[in-house]
C-alpha cells in the first residue's frame, strides 16, 4: 500500500494538517444539523482527506465500505432522450462522484442524481441522521447551466440531502451556489507542517532521515502534501539508507518539460518548432492535461530568461491558457505560445548580440 | 429511539419579514405597495435591484397579504427561472397556471383575496430571450385573472415588452446603519457576542447584501461558537485578508519580478479565490495615493481583462501574474507596449 494512503488519517482526530479546521467540522456535525459545505484550495492539500474523515464522523467506520458503481441513466430532455453513464463511489449513507466527466450533459447527472438519493431515503431510522450526502468533485468544472441546475436542486431537496463541493478554486463557483454552502478554505500545507508529517512517516517506517533531507523534499513538492509523500516513498525505494546529497527525483513529465524548454531555448527555427509539436504530442497524449503543460513550460522558460523578457513572457502565457480554454484542441495554442516565445526571444537575441 | 435531529432553519428564512411594511429602507417601494394592498388592484410588477435587498421577500410578503396562508398555494406559483428558464417551460407550466379560473371569490380571515392569480418569477433576467418573449402573449391573453411578478438585478435584461407592461420597482443597496441594526438584532435573538469591529468587518465583506451578511453570521457562529471575531467573518466568507493584498502590492512596487511571482505562487498555494484578489487590488488600486491617474487607468483595464478570463475559466496561476507584471510595469512606469502585438 502507498504511503500516501497508508498514512491518511481515517478521523478528524487524526488530521495532522488543518488540526484547528478538523475541530471546528468535528464541532459542526456533532453539535447540530450540518449544511452544506463547500471545500476549496489547491491539489494535494488535503480537501479529500477531511471530506473522509468528515464523513465517517458524521456515519461511522460504514462510510468506508464503498463500491464502485457504472450506473446509468435514461432522461427524457423534451425532444431528445440520453443515455447517460458515470462512475461512483457509494456506501449505504453517501455517494461520490465527478459530474464533470459527463462532459456538458452533466447538468442532467446532478439532478437525478440528487432526485434519487432524496426519493430513496432512510426507512429505518437507525442511522444518525435523517439525510444522505452527496459529495461532488471538481465542482468549479462543472458547466454553468449544472451550477444552476445544482443550485434549484440543492434547494429543494436539502431536507434528505446534503452536498459536499469539493474544488480548486470558488472563482469558477458561481456566487449563487457559494452562498447556499458553509465555505472552508483548505490552504496547502506549509513546508514545515510538511516535514513533520515526512518525520512522521519516517519514524513509523523505522526509517532514519539525515537532517534537512525531509526539508529539501518538502520544498520540491512546492507545498503539495501529496506530492511529497510519493517523493519520500521514491526515495526510499531507489536508495536506502537515505544520504545528504540524495537526488530527488522529479516527475517524468517534468523532466520532459525541461527539455523542451532547453530545445526552445537553443534554437528558434522552424525545424525546431517541428519537434517541439512531436513532443507537446507526446505529453498530450499522456494525458498530462494542457494547461499544467503550459504553466510547466512557463516556469522552465522564466528560469532561464532575463528580467526584461519575463513580463512578456508571463503575458503570453495567460493570454494562450485563456484561448485554450475557449478553444477545443489544445496542441493549437501550446504551439502557438512556442512560436510566439520563439519569435521574441530570437529578436531579443539579435538586438542584444548583433 | 432517538428522533431525527431537525434541520435548522436558515437565519435568511428565519427572519424574513412576513409583511410589506417590515422590508427595511425600501421606503418608496413600500408605501406604493401598501397602498396596492389596501385597494387590492394590482399590476404587474418588476422588482429589480443588487442582491440581497428584498426583492423576494417583498413580492413573497405581498402575495401573502393579499391571499393569506389558506389560498397562498392554489393562487399563487412561484419560478424560479435560473433553471425553469426554457421556452418550454413558458408553454407548459406559466401558460397552464394562468389559464386556469380563478376560484370562486371567498373573502376569508380578513384577506383582501383579489379576483386573480399571482406568478412570481425569480431572477427572470436569467430567462432565455425566446421565453420572455412567448410571455408577452400570455401576460396581455391573461391580463385579467393572473398578474406576474419579475424580480431581477439587472432592469436591462429584461427585453422591452415586458418592462413596458409592468410597475417598476428599484431596491437600493442598504447602507450600513439598516444592515448593523438588523444584524445586531439577530444576534441577540440567536445569543450571540459580537463586537463592534465584527460588526464593521460583516458590513464590509457583504457589500450592502443583507442576505449574504446574514449567511456570513451563520456560519461563523456554526463554525466558531457565540464568539465571533472579526477574523472569523473574514475566513467563513472567503474575503482576502488585508495583509496578503498588501504583501502582493509591495512585491509590485518593489519591481522584482521574481519576488512577485513569489507572491502569486504563495497567493495559490493558500487557496484565496483569485477573483476575490482581483476585486480588492482594484479597490487598493483605487485608494492609493501615490499613483497617477494614468498609472492607475493602466493597472484597471488589465484588472478588467483579467476578470473576464477567470469568468471564462482561465488559470488562475497565470492571469494573476499577467495582472502582477502589469501592475510592477505600471508602479516603474515602464514601457507598456510589446513588441509583438497580436
Amino acid at each position: 500500500m502507498l504511503w500516501v494512503d497508508k498514512y491518511r488519517p481515517k478521523t478528524l482526530d487524526q488530521v495532522m494538517v488543518h488540526t484547528d479546521i478538523a475541530h471546528n467540522l468535528k464541532k459542526l456535525v456533532t453539535e447540530q444539523d450540518s449544511p452544506h459545505l463547500l471545500f476549496y484550495g489547491p491539489s494535494g492539500s488535503g480537501k479529500k482527506t477531511l471530506i473522509m474523515a468528515l464523513l465517517r464522523q458524521m456515519f461511522g467506520p460504514g462510510a468506508e465500505k464503498v463500491k464502485v458503481e457504472n450506473r446509468t441513466w435514461k432522461i427524457d430532455a423534451g425532444s431528445r432522450s440520453l443515455d447517460l453513464e458515470l462512475t461512483t463511489l457509494s456506501s449505504a449513507n453517501h455517494i461520490e462522484m465527478s459530474p464533470s466527466d459527463a462532459g456538458f450533459q452533466d447538468r442532467y447527472i446532478v439532478q437525478e442524481v440528487i432526485k434519487e438519493m432524496a426519493k430513496n431515503r432512510p426507512i429505518d431510522t437507525k442511522g444518525k441522521k435523517g439525510f444522505k450526502v452527496l459529495v461532488l468533485n471538481d465542482v468549479d468544472k462543472l458547466s454553468r447551466e449544472a451550477q444552476h441546475s445544482l443550485r434549484r436542486t440543492m434547494e429543494k431537496y436539502s431536507a434528505y440531502c446534503r452536498l459536499i463541493l469539493c474544488c480548486n478554486s470558488s472563482s469558477r463557483v458561481t456566487e449563487a451556489i457559494r452562498s447556499r454552502c458553509l465555505n472552508v478554505r483548505i490552504n496547502a500545507p506549509s513546508e514545515e507542517q510538511i516535514v513533520q508529517v515526512l518525520e512522521f512517516i519516517g519514524k513509523k517506517e523505522g526509517l532514519q532521515l539525515p537532517p534537512g533531507f525531509a526539508a529539501r523534499i518538502a520544498e520540491k513538492s512546492n507545498r503539495n502534501l501529496r506530492r511529497a509523500i510519493l517523493s519520500f516513498e521514491t526515495c526510499r525505494v531507489l536508495q536506502y539508507p537515505f544520504t545528504n546529497k540524495q537526488a530527488i527525483p522529479p516527475m517524468d513529465w517534468e523532466e520532459y518539460i525541461s527539455e523542451i524548454a532547453s530545445d526552445i531555448m537553443k534554437e528558434q527555427s522552424p525545424k525546431r518548432l517541428f519537434q517541439v509539436r512531436g513532443k507537446l504530442y507526446e505529453l498530450l497524449i499522456n494525458c498530462i492535461p494542457p494547461e499544467i503543460i503550459l504553466k510547466r513550460l512557463l516556469y522552465e522558460l522564466l528560469r532561464k530568461l532575463d528580467a526584461e523578457l519575463k513580463h512578456e513572457v508571463c503575458h503570453w502565457a495567460a493570454y494562450y491558457e485563456y484561448r485554450m480554454r475557449l478553444g477545443q484542441k489544445a496542441i493549437f495554442h501550446i504551439e502557438a505560445f512556442v512560436a510566439k516565445f520563439m519569435s521574441i526571444y530570437k529578436s531579443f537575441l539579435i538586438a542584444t548580440f548583433g | 429511539m432517538a428522533p431525527i435531529l431537525q434541520s435548522s432553519q436558515p437565519w435568511v428564512e428565519k427572519y424574513r419579514p412576513k409583511q410589506v411594511k417590515d422590508v427595511a429602507h425600501q421606503d418608496e417601494v413600500v408605501r406604493v405597495l401598501t397602498n396596492t394592498l389596501e385597494t387590492g388592484s394590482c399590476p404587474h410588477m418588476l422588482f429589480y435591484g443588487p442582491p440581497g435587498t428584498g426583492k423576494t421577500t417583498t413580492a413573497l410578503a405581498i402575495a401573502h397579504q393579499l391571499f393569506g396562508p389558506e389560498l397562498y398555494k392554489s393562487r399563487v406559483l412561484e419560478l424560479n427561472a435560473s433553471d425553469d428558464r426554457g421556452i418550454n417551460v413558458v408553454r407548459t407550466k406559466i401558460k397552464d397556471f394562468a389559464a386556469v379560473a380563478v376560484g370562486t371569490n371567498q373573502c376569508k380571515n380578513g384577506y383582501p383575496c383579489p379576483p386573480f392569480k399571482i406568478i412570481v418569477l425569480d431572477e427572470a433576467d436569467s430567462m432565455t430571450e425566446d421565453a420572455q418573449n412567448a410571455l408577452r402573449r400570455t401576460m396581455e391573453t391573461y391580463s385579467k385573472v393572473t398578474r406576474f411578478f419579475f424580480i431581477c438585478n439587472y432592469v436591462s435584461r429584461i427585453i422591452e415588452p415586458l418592462a413596458s407592461r409592468c410597475a417598476k420597482f428599484r431596491f437600493k443597496p442598504l447602507s450600513e446603519e439598516i444592515m448593523s441594526s438588523r444584524i445586531l438584532y439577530i444576534s441577540q435573538e440567536e445569543g450571540l457576542c459580537l463586537d463592534a469591529e465584527a460588526l464593521s468587518t460583516l458590513s464590509f465583506i457583504s457589500h450592502g447584501d443583507l442576505r449574504r451578511a446574514i449567511t456570513y453570521l451563520q456560519s461563523a457562529a456554526r463554525l466558531f461558537g457565540s464568539s465571533i471575531s472579526s477574523e472569523n467573518l473574514i475566513s467563513v466568507s472567503g474575503v482576502v485578508p488585508a495583509k496578503v493584498v498588501e504583501a502582493l502590492l509591495k512585491a509590485c512596487k518593489s519591481g522584482n519580478f521574481d519576488l512577485a511571482n513569489k507572491e502569486v505562487n504563495n497567493f495559490i498555494a493558500e487557496g484565496y479565490p483569485a477573483s476575490q484578489m482581483l476585486t480588492q487590488l482594484f479597490e487598493a488600486i483605487v485608494e492609493e495615493n501615490d499613483l497617477s491617474d494614468e498609472q492607475k487607468a493602466r493597472i484597471s483595464k488589465k484588472l478588467g481583462e483579467a476578470d473576464k478570463c477567470l469568468v471564462d475559466g482561465a488559470d488562475e496561476y497565470l492571469q494573476l501574474l499577467d495582472v502582477v507584471s502589469n501592475t510592477i510595469k505600471a508602479f516603474n512606469s515602464l514601457p507598456e507596449a510589446f513588441a509583438y502585438e497580436c
